[in-house]
């Protein structure tokens, strides 16, 4: 676990990380009351890849994902209330409801989709980078893709050109295993998905995606490199999502012993309570404080984005081009 | 090749039993890959989890891995793949888990699939289905509900079809796996769960691609439809009876060749046509039906030809916007009206 974590970080992360968990838990719920339709795609089991590059980014710093995204979302500090309206389609939501649990942004806060093609994000957070340098404000660009992602063509000509123009982008693959019902080893062939920047001369590294202080420690150095001017990084994040793919999904291609062992044995959570509590001898106390804070926090985001009314009919012809588009 | 018009059949056959479109659809495949060893099915989970959406269900325990491949998330590759394998004697049908990701394969499609026989003096053929969901299915937001017709449909070498019931989309997409061009063939996610009792056992039995179906039989106004919103415009059809008048209902089912004649000899009797469509209005097949009605029905039309189509914006996700988004019955019903000038 890395020194630098100081008691302030590390009730913050953990505070981050908790909420990610039981925002999805309610969105979960939300989805079997049907106030959430469509696709919704739950980031359980993966708050720890979150949560622990957010804690070394600058605030100058861009994200994009792909439609797994309410974790990234929540760790950027966007606020949870308007994520949640956002999933129940309310005008309280960061999309005003046009988008969708795929497809919130926020200039604000930097964070820049919620992709629902997969890989697309890829080549975007590329161009994020190109602007960061170009601009030459320091920033780097954080591309989270999946491992079945990693498969699309588009990551490697995208490796390429990050390579060639040394691009501050650090490319996340968040490994959880499944790409939908196929597993790695079905999708994949060779299982490094952090060494496939070699032939471009892209350093890469893989780290325990379940504990918080790997993924920060490495985080770190990632984006030292990208910021510094060197050009692309790839980190590979072994995690893992306990929910189905979307709420659709029964997952019968894996089996109830191979989750429950990585839930009880593996939790992201779990384990960073337990450093917090054995090593940095923080007290039960506050960390119950933060778990009422947060059940808080959390049922106001389920009561805003239950009152929060449905858009305007008229929204539906807002937003097509920047100038109004005249009604046919 | 057989191609008996089940409107015979329907009178003769009494073997037609009902299944939904998914069935059909799986039966129709199980049968071509039976009768014909060439052909194969590849896509993102059509063999281990049986299809995203349910439509290979069985066909990897029936005919083994071989035949029914399951792709990594790479659809410009295994579109382009899938050419190759039909430049190289076999016939693929690539299933997209859903049209909208046909678009990271759109170049292989028409700059490979459709314009090589052309580009190569008729030399080379690519028989190969591209199959998949089509369109808005419920709540997915923008990126995922689009309609693609018009997008294929407008590029020649290309045959695209868009069947309505479970019978249609059996005996077409035989049809298609059997024809020796690329063949676009656009489902919908909502009507996989629909049944119908028009599917033929008859392991002969395809529809020719390139024929309309009229429906339902009417004097006062032509409704023209393919896919899911067939099923709204019988709906208007009902609708408009209840006020006297008598919608004649065209079931397209292949866009590409469009059976303009089928079409122009309704307009004949009704002179009046309103086209209905999911997708966006511009340069959609509406326009298209609009244009080759002032091309070779003009003579013949009382009033101006309607599009009822899908509002022109991305897919709102918010349930009241998408319900406005899409073309709905009372939508047909006011643009029937209109062309019929009654109010
Ligand atoms: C281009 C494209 N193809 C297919 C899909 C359907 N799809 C959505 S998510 C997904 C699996 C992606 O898996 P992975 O990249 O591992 O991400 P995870 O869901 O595990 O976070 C698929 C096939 C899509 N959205 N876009
Ligand atoms: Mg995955």
């Amino acid at each position: 676990m890395p020194k630098s974590l100081t008691e302030k970080e590390a009730l913050k992360a953990y505070r981050d990380m908790l909420l990610i968990r039981r925002f999805e838990e309610r969105a979960s719920q939300l989805y079997g009351m049907g106030l959430i339709a469509g696709f919704c795609h739950l980031y359980i089991g993966q708050e720890a890849v979150v949560v622990g590059i957010q804690s070394v980014l600058k605030p100058q710093d861009t994200v994009i994902t792909a439609y797994r995204d309410h974790g990234h979302m929540l760790a950027c500090d966007m606020d949870p209330k308007g994520v949640m309206a956002e999933l129940t389609g309310r005008s309280g939501g960061y999309s005003r409801g046009k988008g969708g649990s795929m497809h919130m942004f926020s200039r604000e806060k930097n964070f820049f989709g919620g992709h629902g093609i997969v890989g697309a994000q890829v080549p975007i957070g590329t161009g994020l980078a190109f602007a960061h340098k170009y601009k030459e404000d320091k920033g780097v660009c954080i591309a989270s893709m999946g491992d079945g992602a990693s498969n699309q063509g588009q990551v490697y000509e995208s490796y390429n050109m990050a390579a060639l123009w040394k691009l501050p982008v650090v490319y996340v693959i968040e490994n959880n295993h499944y790409g939908m019902g196929t597993s790695v080893e079905r999708s994949s062939a060779g299982p490094n998905y952090y060494g496939r920047g070699q032939g471009w001369g892209i350093p890469g590294e893989k780290a325990d995606g379940m504990i918080l202080g790997e993924v920060r420690e490495a985080a770190q150095r990632a984006t030292d490199h990208a910021r510094s001017g060197k050009g692309p990084y790839i980190l590979e994040f072994d995690t893992y999502r306990y929910r189905g793919h979307s709420m659709s999904d029964p997952a019968k291609y894996r089996s109830k012993e191979e989750v429950e062992d990585v839930k009880i044995h593996h939790d992201p959570i779990d384990h960073f309570k337990t450093y917090m509590i054995e090593t940095l001898k923080i007290k039960e106390d506050q960390i119950k404080a933060i778990d009422d804070e947060v059940k808080e926090t959390v049922l106001e985001a389920v009561e805003f984005s239950k009152t929060s009314p449905e858009p305007d009919p008229s929204e539906l012809y807002t937003d097509i081009l920047k100038e109004k588009v005249p009604l046919q | 090749m057989t191609t008996n018009q089940r409107e015979d059949i329907l009178m003769t056959d009494s073997s037609l039993i009902t299944l939904s479109v998914r069935e059909a659809l799986r039966d129709g495949m199980a049968e071509e890959m039976t009768r014909d060893e060439t052909v194969f099915l590849m896509g993102e989970e059509v063999a281990e989890y049986n299809g995203a959406y349910k439509v290979s269900q069985g066909l990897l325990d029936q005919f083994g891995s071989k035949r029914v491949v399951d792709t990594p998330i790479t659809e410009h590759g295994f579109a382009g793949l899938g050419v190759g394998a039909a430049f190289g004697g076999l016939r693929p049908i690539v299933e997209f888990m859903t049209f909208n990701f046909s678009m990271q394969a759109i170049d292989q499609i028409i700059n490979s699939a459709a314009k090589t026989l052309y580009m190569s003096g008729g030399q080379m053929g690519c028989p190969i289905v591209f199959r998949g969901p089509n369109g808005a299915a419920s709540r997915v937001g923008a990126q995922h509900s689009q309609c693609y017709a018009s997008w294929y449909a407008h590029c020649p070498g290309l045959k695209v079809i868009s069947p309505y019931s479970a019978g249609d989309a059996k005996a077409l997409l035989k049809a298609a796996i059997r024809d020796p061009n690329p063949v676009v063939f656009l489902e919908n996610e909502l009507l996989y769960g629909r049944s119908f009792d028009d599917v033929s056992q008859d392991q002969d039995y395809v529809l020719p691609i390139g024929k309309a179906l009229v429906r339902r039989e009417g004097k006062d106004v032509t409704l023209t439809a393919f896919s899911i919103m067939v099923g709204k415009a019988l709906e208007a059809a009902d609708r408009l009876a209840e006020e006297g008048i008598e919608a004649e209902v065209i079931d397209l089912r292949t866009l590409r060749p469009l059976d303009v004649d089928t079409i122009i000899e309704s307009v004949v009797k009704t002179n009046r046509i309103v086209s209905i469509e999911e997708s966006w209005p511009f340069a959609g097949i509406g326009s298209e039906i609009a244009a080759l009605m002032m091309e070779h029905a003009f003579d013949y039309l009382d009033a101006p030809v309607l599009r009822v189509t899908g509002a022109d914006v991305p897919m709102p996700y918010a349930a009241n916007l998408e319900h406005l988004a899409l073309p709905q019955v009372d939508s047909i019903v006011e643009a029937a009206k209109a062309v019929c000038y009654r109010t």
